[in-house]
């Protein structure tokens, strides 16, 4: 009988031993951040178990990087500077933990749970601005990158504007990849010309023309998907109505959320999504844009990711699809940017840092922002790699008002961009402005700057 | 009780889930509760003392009373349409017809699938698109001249979540009639046969004799489904992503959770849905518990 159970012992005792492994392992990693001092701890690494030293040779040739680009022109553009990381650090294999869900509410779920239970990815997504600064450096998770900046040049090639945005304290805690454009208006040109409709410069002329493609017999001109797509139309119309001085102060808390301005930009966005398909919470971003191509709607507003979903399903630029910013944002340029982190406590720190190099260099970001849709942060980068849209970004970025998105993480911290997605959400349902605007003096004094 | 070789055993094998569940279900439960009485907001705990402010709040959150709407349309819609199906296939296959046992295989065989992926298909099949984009069901219905059928499912304004019902119901109505049918079984047949002599009508039998007498599985269901009812999570979220229109508790408890970082909110939202089913649960435990202990 006891003969039996000798395997399932040997089995528990084996358990226990792999758990002690892991647990003193940790321990000279933490020493790693304070000291980075990687000398020091090979040798007490040597004092170890001999097999424990080889399973930790074995996963410092890994890198586990973190994100949610699992489809598209995101997917594809990671695997292009994936293919960079792998020619230039052959040894190092590289683990991609994405997680799908819509602009990352699931990774971000998932990845909070990780960073509480200690067991951090050795580099994560994050956008630029509020949704690191609020969430993670607030939360201390991060260590500064300027050392990486200095050393590779950094601060020379990227924008002057990025960098204030994420740093705190003058500490520089990510590493951007690309820039995005939030405020873009993607439109079928065929539809357009057919009815003598040119892209609108202001809310007045997209009105007009939706009225006019409307009375042409388009049910919904404007193509809108689930919650999140109505959150990104809503900053733009804000921006659109406010202006960037008004849309900026709301921000920062010197403006006031239940001012009559705001008042306007809440009707003119309730007036927006009267043009809307009625089926828009059934439909994902690709969805809704996909309607723009096909010519079942004449516009859709979605950042310049979809530029990239546009080209990766078949359409040229100009003839398949065309763009303008959103009406009445013409001179703005409301910003997004995907950088990645370096935690306190990277279980490969050294691997981590090199794909950081990778990630901010020249060959890494023409080889991913080309194909994800996105400019690169750097300004020196291979004009004759970037299409026809990619180079008017470019163009603008360099000569246009820069504002931040507050979808994409970049003027709110996660706790006030949440009760806002709500006071949005419970106004789609009931259709209530003046609920909406007391919700969202609500939010911005509970978690927002304002007291 | 002699403590010999086996009985040790035993007691060391049944011990570490003994163990894993004083940890794992109660102690959590414990620790949820302070934190959904604490000023947690963030990535990191903050256990600072909040009494009982996070209920407070949450009982004059609008969305929270959108929740308990749609929790309550759903629950009602649900139970009560999985118990008309159940029982009424129950009859039927009762009746004993040829190829019971294919039928009844049939029936069960949705309970098979898990709730994400029947959100998928019936997200394909109550399609709320129109005109040149119409699929699904509502293709059908405009293919078959039952224009008066197309639906807005899902996206129908306020009545959204009573559309999410109806795939709930496809999928535990076999169940509750698997249910039914070993009910049905166990009356013997000499009550029918005594009934149809002092001249009942077959519906009379079913009314006065087999409908009292399968109470106890009516209650059995009703508990089973409604405390699925009360946590649904995945057939939304598969179904309709994450909307406020067709928000119910759990979801709003992992939006504010992990999204906002509103970890005190979420707890509290986790410990009333706890609450809710309790209330369903325990009854029912005592009430089995006293009827199991008189036999």
């Amino acid at each position: 009988m006891s003969r039996k159970f000798t395997p399932f012992i040997l089995l528990l005792l084996f358990a226990m031993l792999l758990a002690a492994c892991g647990g003193s392992a940790d321990e000279p990693e933490a020493a790693d951040t304070d000291t980075a001092d990687t000398a020091s701890t090979d040798e007490a690494m040597d004092e170890e178990m001999a097999d424990e030293e080889m399973a930790d040779e074995e996963m410092a040739q890994s890198v586990e990087v973190f994100s949610w680009w699992t489809g598209g022109g995101e997917a594809a553009g990671l695997e292009a500077m994936i293919g960079v990381f792998a020619e230039k650090y052959p040894d190092i294999a590289f683990e991609n933990a994405a997680v799908a869900g819509g602009a990352g509410t699931n990774a971000r779920a998932v990845l909070a749970t990780r960073l509480q239970a200690g067991d951090a990815p050795d580099s994560w997504q994050g956008h630029a601005g509020q949704e690191l600064i609020g969430t993670y450096v607030a939360a201390d998770q991060l260590e500064p990158v300027n050392f990486l900046f200095e050393e590779n040049g950094w601060l020379e090639v990227m924008p002057e504007t990025l960098i204030p945005l994420i740093s705190q304290d003058g500490n520089i805690y990510s590493v951007p990849v690309n820039i995005h454009r939030a405020n873009v208006l993607w439109y079928n040109p065929t539809i357009l010309s057919e009815n003598g409709i040119d892209a609108p410069a202001s809310l007045d002329e997209w009105f007009a023309a939706m009225d006019a493609l409307q009375a042409a017999g388009m049910d919904a001109p404007l193509a809108m998907g689930e919650q999140w797509t109505a959150l990104h139309l809503f900053e733009t119309v804000a921006l659109a109505s406010l202006g960037p001085d008004a849309y900026e102060a709301l921000w920062d808390g010197s403006g006031d959320w239940g001012s009559a301005e705001v008042t306007a930009a809440l009707e003119d966005f309730a007036k927006v999504l009267t043009y809307v398909n009625s089926d828009a919470s059934a439909l994902s971003w690709q969805d809704a844009a996909q309607l723009v191509v096909n010519g079942d709607a004449a516009f859709n507003v979605m950042g310049d990711w979809a530029e990239g979903y546009f080209r990766e399903i078949g359409f040229e630029p100009n003839t398949g699809y065309g763009w303008a910013a959103v009406p009445g944002t013409g001179g703005n340029f409301q910003f997004l940017s995907d950088s990645f982190v370096l935690p306190k406590g990277a279980p490969h720190r050294d691997a981590a840092i090199a794909w950081l190099t990778v990630a901010g260099s020249i060959e890494g970001q023409d080889a991913f922002n080309p194909v994800k849709g996105s400019i690169p942060a750097r300004s020196d980068a291979d004009r004759s790699l970037y299409g026809e849209y990619l180079l008017s970004a470019m163009d603008d970025w360099a000569s246009n008002r820069v504002v931040g998105s507050l979808t994409h993480g970049v003027v709110a911290n996660d706790a006030w961009k949440s009760e806002i997605d709500t006071a949005l959400g419970l106004f789609l349902a009931d259709g209530s402005i003046e609920n909406f605007q007391t919700a969202l003096v609500a939010g911005c004094a509970s978690s927002g700057p304002c007291q | 009780m002699r403590f010999n070789k086996d009985r040790m055993l035993a007691v060391a094998l049944v011990s570490p889930s003994i163990l894993a569940v004083f940890i794992f279900v109660y102690g959590f439960i414990a620790w949820s509760g302070r934190v959904s009485l604490s000023e947690w907001v963030g990535l990191l705990p903050n256990y600072e003392w909040a009494g009982f402010s996070n209920y407070a709040n949450l009982l004059q959150d609008p969305r929270f009373q959108i929740d308990i709407r749609n929790t309550v349309i759903f629950t009602v819609l649900f139970v009560g349409g999985s118990l008309l199906v159940g029982l009424g296939l129950a009859v039927l296959l009762d009746q004993g017809l040829r190829g019971e046992s294919f039928f009844r295989s049939l029936f069960l065989f949705p309970m098979a699938i898990s709730f994400i992926v029947t959100g998928v298909v019936w997200r394909w099949l109550m399609n709320p698109a129109t005109g040149s984009r119409i699929s699904g069901l509502n293709l059908l219905f405009d293919n078959l001249g039952l224009d008066f059928l197309i639906s807005r499912w899902h996206t129908t304004p306020q009545w959204g979540i009573a559309a999410i019902a109806i795939p709930a119901i496809w999928q535990m109505s076999g169940y509750t009639m698997a249910l039914y049918l070993g009910g049905l079984r166990a009356i013997p047949e000499s009550i029918r046969e005594a009934a149809r002599v002092d001249g009942a009508t077959e519906l009379q039998i079913y009314r006065f004799q087999i409908l009292p007498m399968l109470r106890p599985i009516t209650l059995s269901a009703m508990i089973i489904l409604g405390h699925i009812s009360l946590k649904v999570f995945d057939l939304i979220v598969a179904m309709a992503g994450k909307q406020v229109a067709l928000d119910v508790p759990a979801i709003y408890m992992w939006t504010t959770t992990f999204d906002g970082n509103f970890y005190n909110r979420g707890a509290a939202i986790g410990m009333m849905l706890l609450l809710s089913v309790a209330v369903l649960v325990i009854p029912y435990l005592w009430y089995t518990l006293r009827t199991e202990a008189k036999v």
